[in-house]
């Protein structure tokens, strides 16, 4: 199999072959992995996943691995949760939760980017990787590079949170904890990929990195019966993932693995950090950078890199973008935990939220398939959500104590109706 | 007033490999058009056909992204670094 992929600029279209690179060298614009498809479609078929594990590595071909690969981890492959509590409360017949909060190994998406990442990091003979982070990603960096022997080296604002940070240093990664917010690391970050040889994910590999959030979109697709779904609600960061499930999605039309219908694309952001629904209710051609101040500290990201991309493919699709305050984030957490036993981090919280909104606003309709992403899982922030649960009073180990706090409970409950 | 632009890897091939250039200027602006004045291959590469900073140009001083500063307009001071940063990346 000949290598049927290179970088090639979202912009002026020049191709670059395979090198860590993330931007063109000639208009300084982002670089993209591209296919060549009419090769993919002789070398695969839907057929081929039948006998394949259920994880991203199924997927191989539609990857930028090197010939040969063999998947070292058996990273996605997450339930596609079909929901009865919630879809009934808001009224809709077909909702979905793609559940990347139980992602292998580090518990979100973000596993699947770093292991595409980790791929190129091992073909272009890095021997540190590393990454900035608002916490998954380091999370997934530092995990994956254990496993697989590269040393890490995470840089990550100093005020994240507690349970993140030990995510990431239980590995053994070296954490550079940074005084500044995200967008402060990462421009640190590009200033280190320009000095060091080092394989940073998410800044000289990003190419290579974001093509593993198509693997999200692949299997939504897949796991609804090898169709797209009218809507997909996706939490926003940089805006990258809202866009690599569009392009996955493409690209299974493309291949014939299924039919090509419609898909609108709602963004999802927190009101504290929310430059990109902010462009798109707008209509802005350049978004505006914005401080962040939220709870939502995955999502929060003021200068979001594919930003511009995804406020031409939110319009495009005839979706749209919201944002939801701390306080609804922290409801919509308990929404999903509380109806579908989901427990999922701020973000997951933002995009519940979101949906829900979209529902009000009627954009999203009873009769439409529609999925909600949820990227994290709800352990790494329950800071967010701690003080919506005081400790309960403590009882002796007696039934008759028992029965007291029950008669205590029903006397609240009665009066709480009166 | 004496300032140190930071030029990127990428951009020193415009520059003669020269890593730093030191420019007079009391705006953002000037010193942009100082350097590519001086090297004027990086002109199409800082602005675009409107003569705007290029979109995916991120321009700061000291540690602030100048869009955050009112922009190209905004003052410099005798000391000051401009750090230019192409097409950052970053984020999911």
């Amino acid at each position: 199999m000949s290598v049927h992929y290179e970088l090639r600029c979202r912009e002026c279209g020049k191709t670059w072959g395979n090198a860590p690179r993330s931007f063109c060298e000639d208009c300084f614009s982002p670089l993209e992995v591209s296919y060549d498809y009419d090769s993919l479609k002789k070398i695969v078929h839907r057929e081929n996943l039948a006998s394949r594990d259920f994880n991203m590595w199924r997927y191989s071909e539609l990857l930028p691995l090197s010939e040969g690969f063999a998947g070292p981890n058996a990273v996605g492959g997450t339930p596609l949760v079909a929901s009865r509590n919630l879809a009934s409360r808001w009224s809709l017949k077909n909702l979905y939760f793609k559940n990347d909060a139980v992602c292998f190994p580090s518990l979100s998406f973000k596993d699947r980017v770093v292991a595409t990442a980790l791929a190129a990091a091992r073909r272009f003979d890095f021997k540190t990787v590393g990454c900035s982070s608002t916490g998954n990603l380091a999370n997934a960096v530092a995990a994956q590079a254990a496993q697989q022997g590269f040393d890490a080296c995470v840089f990550i604002p100093a005020d994240l949170e507690p349970a993140k940070v030990l995510n990431t240093a239980v590995y053994g990664a070296r954490i550079v904890r940074i005084n500044g917010n995200y967008d402060q690391v990462n421009r640190l970050c590009a200033q280190i990929a320009d000095r060091f040889q080092w394989g940073l994910v998410n800044v000289n590999l990003r190419p290579y990195y974001s093509e593993g959030s198509k693997t999200h979109g692949y299997e939504i697709a897949e796991q609804l019966g090898w169709k797209l779904p009218d809507n997909v609600v996706v939490p926003m960061a940089g805006g990258s993932l809202i866009g690599k499930i569009a392009k996955a999605f493409k690209e299974l039309v493309t291949l014939g693995w299924v039919e090509d219908k419609p898909v609108k694309f709602f963004g999802a952001q927190a009101t504290g950090c929310s430059p990109i629904s902010d462009g798109v209710k707008r209509n802005l051609s350049r978004f505006e950078p914005q401080k962040p101040d939220t709870i939502a500290r995955s999502l929060a990201i003021g200068n979001p890199a594919d930003g511009p991309y995804a406020i031409k493919l939110i319009r495009e699709s005839g979706g749209w973008a919201e944002d939801v305050s701390d306080p609804e984030i922290v409801s919509a957490i308990k929404l999903l935990a509380e109806t579908e036993g989901i427990f999922t981090e701020t973000a997951g919280g933002v995009t519940v939220g979101v949906t829900q909104k979209l529902i009000t606003q009627n954009r999203i309709k009873a009769g439409e398939t529609t999925v909600v992403c949820i990227t994290g899982n709800g352990l790494k922030t329950t800071d967010a959500i701690a003080a919506e649960f005081p400790a309960t009073e403590a009882i002796a180990p007696r039934l008759e104590a028992f029965e007291a706090l029950l008669d205590q409970q029903f006397a609240a409950a009665a009066g709480k109706g009166n | 007033m004496p300032i140190t632009v930071e030029i990127p890897t990428a951009f020193r091939r415009f520059t003669n490999g020269a890593p730093k250039i030191d420019c007079s200027a009391t705006t953002i602006a000037e010193a942009l058009n100082q350097l590519t004045t001086r090297f004027p291959d990086l002109s199409r590469h800082v602005r675009d056909e409107q003569g705007q900073i290029r979109q995916f140009l991120n321009v700061y001083l000291n540690e602030e992204d100048i869009r955050f500063l009112g922009g190209e307009s905004c003052s410099v001071k005798e000391g000051d670094r401009v750090l230019l940063v192409p097409s950052i990346a970053g984020g999911c």
